[in-house]
This record gives C-alpha cells, structure tokens and sequence, in this order.
C-alpha cells in the first residue's frame, strides 16, 4: 500500500494522480479501467482542496492499494477539515438540457458511477471516504 | 493541454491536445469563451483528448450555453471512448452536438 501526505490544493493534484497511475500500472490495471478511477480520484480530491477547510491549506493523506481477492483498487481518501458526508447529496438530473443544467455538481457523482464501493465515515475528527472498483 | 486555432469559412476550429482536468480545464473554458467572441460557430477537436473530468464538462456546457445565447452552434468531434464514457455517464451525450 502507498500512503501519500500532502496539502491539498490543486497543486498537488497530479502527484495524487501519478501516484495511482504509477501504483495502478505496477500492478497491471487494465487500460481502460486507468481513465476513470484517475477521475473519480480527481474528483474526490478537489473537493477536499476546494472545500474542505474552507478554501485554506490543509492536509489530505491518500492510501492507494491494489487487493487481491477479488483483485481491486482501493483508494482511502482522509483530512481533518469541515464533517462532510459527499454520499448525501442528492446526484444531478442528468436528463436535463444545457439550458437546465447548472454549472458543476457532477463530481461526486462521477465517483459513485464509476467505483463499485463508495464510502464515508467520520471518525477522531477525520473526514474519511474509502472507495473501491475491481480490476477483473 | 494544448489548444490549436484553426480558422475556418463561417467557423472556428479549436484542436485540443491532451488532459482536461480541474487545472487546464479553465484554460479551454476561457479560449472557448474567446472564441465565440469572433465566431458564432465553433467546432471542438477532441481528438487528442483521452481524459475529461467534470471540470472539463463545466467548460463544455458554458460553451453549449454561450452558443445557444448567441444563436450558433458548438459542435464537438472525434470523441474517443473514455470522453464518450464521461459523456454518457454525465448525459452530455444529449446536451452537446456530437459529430
């Protein structure tokens, strides 16, 4: 398992996302499963570094790992900021027209269509959201 | 992410090369917005585009929007399967012009 500190902010987006890839291609993920577990972890970790702490720094851990057993990709997505369960929020009407449509809100969706296994606690002050896709 | 120009008879072409994320996604938003200043018709290359997040359907459905404002078009071609995923899954499939 790869375990990543970091500040969240855009910034450090990509060296969340390269770590996974690297991780992901060790362990021989399949092509087409690469481009949207990489999304979903975007978009898991933009809110944390947008909303989070509230637009300030603040620190995110990520656990990155491949199971077996069913063979799987796990990913574990931890900060300290504001308690926010994401799976609460109700998901976009995805029929509407682009008149209709508000700018944004598909993110956490994104995640749980694309994940098999999404998930969120919040424990010793920590926002915690543990997602999962096989890799079969 | 790199954007190439391309200017056509009654349209302008925008060729987008790489990764459409939360960080150049305001980057193609913006040319996006630039262009439908000098064109009413703009056709999006996406040829070069394996991957698109909901930060790059937030600059897709500003430009569907600004061309509807504007009474043109925004066509979107040469779509490759993990964008038509995102597409499918988001309903953008329905919401933009697909060539």
């Amino acid at each position: 398992m790869k375990e990543l500190k970091l500040i969240a902010s855009d910034d450090t987006l990509y060296t969340v996302l390269d770590e996974i890839k690297q991780h992901l291609t060790a362990n021989n993920c399949p092509e087409e499963l690469m481009t949207p577990i990489l999304i979903a972890a975007e978009e898991v970790y933009v809110n944390i570094a947008h909303y989070a702490y509230g637009g300030k720094p603040g620190e995110a851990k990520v656990n990155i790992e491949v199971a077996p057993d069913p063979k799987r990709c796990k990913l574990v997505f931890i900060d300290k900021g504001i308690p926010y369960n994401p799976l609460e929020k109700e998901d976009p009407d995805i029929t509407l027209s682009a008149d209709e449509r508000q700018i944004g809100g598909l993110g956490i969706f994104f995640v749980k269509e694309i994940m098999d296994k999404v998930e969120y606690e919040y424990k010793d002050g920590c926002n915690i959201l543990s997602v999962e896709k096989s890799l079969q | 992410m790199t954007i190439e120009e391309i200017k056509g008879e009654s349209s302008i072409q925008l060729s987008v090369d790489g990764q459409v994320d939360t960080i150049t996604a305001p980057e193609l938003q913006q040319k996006i917005l630039v262009t439908f200043q000098k064109t009413k018709n703009v056709i999006l290359d996406l040829g070069h585009v394996g991957y698109l997040s909901s930060a790059g359907l937030r600059a897709l459905l500003l430009g569907q929007k600004t061309a509807t404002s504007k009474g043109g078009t925004m066509k979107v071609i040469n779509v490759q399967p993990p964008v038509m995923q995102v597409f499918n899954m988001s309903g953008f499939s329905k919401v933009l012009t697909i060539g």
